[in-house]
């Protein structure tokens, strides 16, 4: 099943490494080619990358109809902002958009050179890593004791789910309460020790606060994935091991680990995903980026440049190297489609 | 299991209930708060038992929050987006897959290379698409010098403004979030394990392609299609920065963006019983759908990513 299901990735894939290496041209075209050239190699028969053998033909009438609707919203909702995006990151505008001049590339010079920007980046960088850490490690403990017990696995499973239903926002202000320095529990706890928590004052303690709810919320979703995962592992595999004298543990590092490698990467990669574009909604809720720019991560000072200060361009310049790091992202995630075939978990 | 050990057995339960605790604290300590009253929430140290107050504070939250309303804009808005991705996915994924056209692969492309472009990084242009949506045919007319002819025509000075303004209206918060590349690849993905078959036996029996897609392709997708639902609702109820830049009218508000004025700020009374009551109502829906529908749920989380 997982190998019949990649194929169409592969194919899918080819060009996008064939683009990298050639550069630019026209998408479309070398694309169906390197589909057709690698399908025909296979068993299974396909004339063009990703079509039915058996199809209706030809006509291009009833499948652009069929397909209108999606285009319509990409384009008005994907391809027109991001090309005013591209357009305005070379603008200079004043807030009521009355004077636009053309300034080349000096938005994000600006910006290169503005030191929110770099704390913004680096705010960012140490958000996301230990977001990803704590949420990889702590899903892939909890992956491991779920595998190896049978009582109760489900009801477990279903309370460590339960985050993925709460809304970012709503994790966020759970959290924001629990560490609330005036009616928080944990707070309080931490008071009764001796330390000085205020999160509204201090700049590690507000990251440190966005950073637990961020993960509190994220870890159902690389523990599903991870105990999917395991699950596939073969038996044999571990039987064999086990009759060399390799203890769980030593199992779980030694043929587990490398198995699940894959899907360790994925999940890093949408953690990263997660961290930079949909933690939006915990750092608005609980710190508004602050204090002093401490939780301003990129995604949401592109929000307060373009909404509150009205620095448009310094906004579409942030979005432009957003939707950079975005796109590696996604070819990335591609790689991931590769190795799977290799390894087949 | 490949052999017995009893204590590590234990370790496994005792690492699963801190995990369990640790997703439960959060949740106790929102119920405890949400059964207080504005006095006790404000005890230092908090009570960590539960008061009196539970049900007076739903209805004061409820009310406070204009839930009501909220409520019934966020069940529009979720099941908008779900139906939304679902059909316009399913149908192009049945265009990509069963027709052979000249830009089939450029269509296929245009639709993949969305996956990079997540609707936060391009917060202020797609607004400004919402705020206007006529902003492109306004361009092209701007291009074409319609106006211009018109006024060379006539003698008069004309200026064509177009203006299709979608902020607080459901297809402003619908419409940008129901392209999706990621459901588009799912079906896409599982009309190719169709057995070629069944396409040439329906068109044997002279179905039209419309007909064949109704009566064979939608009813094998059902499972798929449930499971998709889910994580789409889930997606849909939970949205955050989309309603906050789109609804100014508090009656268009979601319940989530309705709850985040529930929060006490500084300057505020510390009203956190009621912000707790509220984020409890909220999150009642979604947490009951995967509760209800949990093998389902995974099933759409898992092959969503693929």
């Amino acid at each position: 099943m997982t190998l019949r299901l990649s194929i169409p990735w592969r194919e899918a894939r080819a060009p996008v490494l064939q683009r990298r290496h050639g550069g630019g041209g026209s998408k479309a075209v070398p694309v169906a080619s390197a589909g057709r050239s690698r399908a025909s190699g296979k068993t299974r028969r396909r004339e063009e990358a990703g079509l039915k053998r058996a199809n209706f033909g030809d006509g291009p009438g009833l499948p652009t109809l069929l397909l209108l609707p999606q285009l319509l919203i990409l384009l008005f909702f994907f391809f027109i902002p991001s090309l005013r995006a591209l357009m305005q990151s070379v603008l200079l505008s004043d807030p009521f958009g009355t004077n636009v001049q053309f300034v080349w590339f000096d938005n994000f010079k600006a910006l290169l050179a503005s030191s929110d920007y770099r704390q913004s980046i680096a705010v960012t960088f140490w958000f996301t890593l230990a977001q990803n850490v704590l949420t990889l490690g702590s899903a892939l403990v909890l992956a491991f004791a779920t595998d190896r017990i049978v009582r109760g696995r489900s009801a477990y499973r279903t309370i460590i789910l339960l985050p993925y239903a709460i809304a970012p926002a709503i994790a966020g202000i759970l959290w924001a309460f629990l560490f609330n320095p005036a009616v928080g529990p944990l707070a309080q706890v931490l008071h009764s020790f001796g330390v000085a928590w205020d999160p509204n004052l201090n700049p590690t303690d507000a990251l440190i606060l966005v950073t637990l709810a961020a993960s509190w919320k994220h870890i159902c979703y690389d523990y599903i994935f991870l105990v999917v995962g395991l699950l596939a592992v073969p038996v044999s595999l571990m039987e064999a091991a086990a009759v060399d004298g390799a203890g769980p543990i030593r199992r779980f590092v030694s043929i587990a680990l490398p198995m699940l490698g894959p899907t360790i990467f994925f999940l890093t990669v949408m953690n990263f995903i997660y961290g930079f574009f949909e933690t939006f909604a915990i750092i608005d809720a609980v710190t508004k980026g602050g204090p002093a720019g401490a939780t301003n991560i990129l995604v949401y000072k592109v929000f307060v440049d373009g909404f509150v200060n009205l620095d448009l361009g310094s906004s579409a310049a942030q979005s432009v190297l957003l939707m950079s790091f975005a796109l590696i992202c996604t070819l990335l995630q591609f790689r991931y489609f590769d190795r799977k075939v290799n390894y087949g978990v | 299991m490949v052999e017995r050990s009893p204590v590590l057995n234990l370790v496994c339960h005792a690492i699963l209930i801190v995990g369990a605790l640790m997703v439960c604290v959060p949740l106790y300590f929102a119920f405890v708060a949400g059964s207080l009253t504005v006095a006790e929430v404000q005890k230092v140290p908090l009570p960590w038992l539960p008061g009196g107050q539970f049900f007076d504070n739903l209805q004061l939250a409820w009310s406070k929050g204009n839930f009501s309303r909220t409520f019934a804009n966020s069940i529009i808005v979720a099941l908008g987006i779900t139906a939304g991705k679902i059909a316009v996915s399913l149908l192009s994924a049945f265009a990509i897959t069963y027709f052979r056209f000249r830009y089939r692969m450029l269509a296929f492309w245009l639709i993949f290379v969305s996956l990079m472009l997540p609707i936060e990084v391009r917060i202020v242009p797609t607004f400004e698409a919402v705020a206007n949506a006529a902003l492109p045919l306004q361009w092209l007319l701007d291009s074409v010098y319609v106006a211009d002819l018109w006024g060379w025509i006539s003698g008069h000075e004309v200026a064509i403004a177009l203006e299709w303004n979608m902020v607080n209206t459901y297809p402003g918060l619908i419409l940008p979030l129901i392209a999706s590349a990621t459901a588009t690849f799912l079906f896409r993905q599982f009309f190719l394990t169709i057995p070629d078959e069944l396409c040439e036996a329906a068109r044997l029996d002279g179905a039209s392609p419309l007909h064949f897609f109704w009566s064979i392709l939608l009813p094998l997708s059902v499972p798929n299609m449930v499971a998709l639902a889910i994580i789409l609702f889930l997606f849909g109820w939970n949205q955050y920065l989309w309603p906050l830049l789109f609804t100014t009218d508090k009656d268009m508000a979601t319940a989530v963006i309705a709850l985040k004025g529930l929060i006490p700020r500084s300057d505020s009374e510390p009203a956190w019983n009621i912000a707790m009551s509220g984020a409890l109502l909220t999150m009642l829906p979604p947490v009951l759908v995967v509760l209800l529908l949990q093998r389902w749920f995974i099933k759409g989380l898992v092959d969503s990513s693929k």
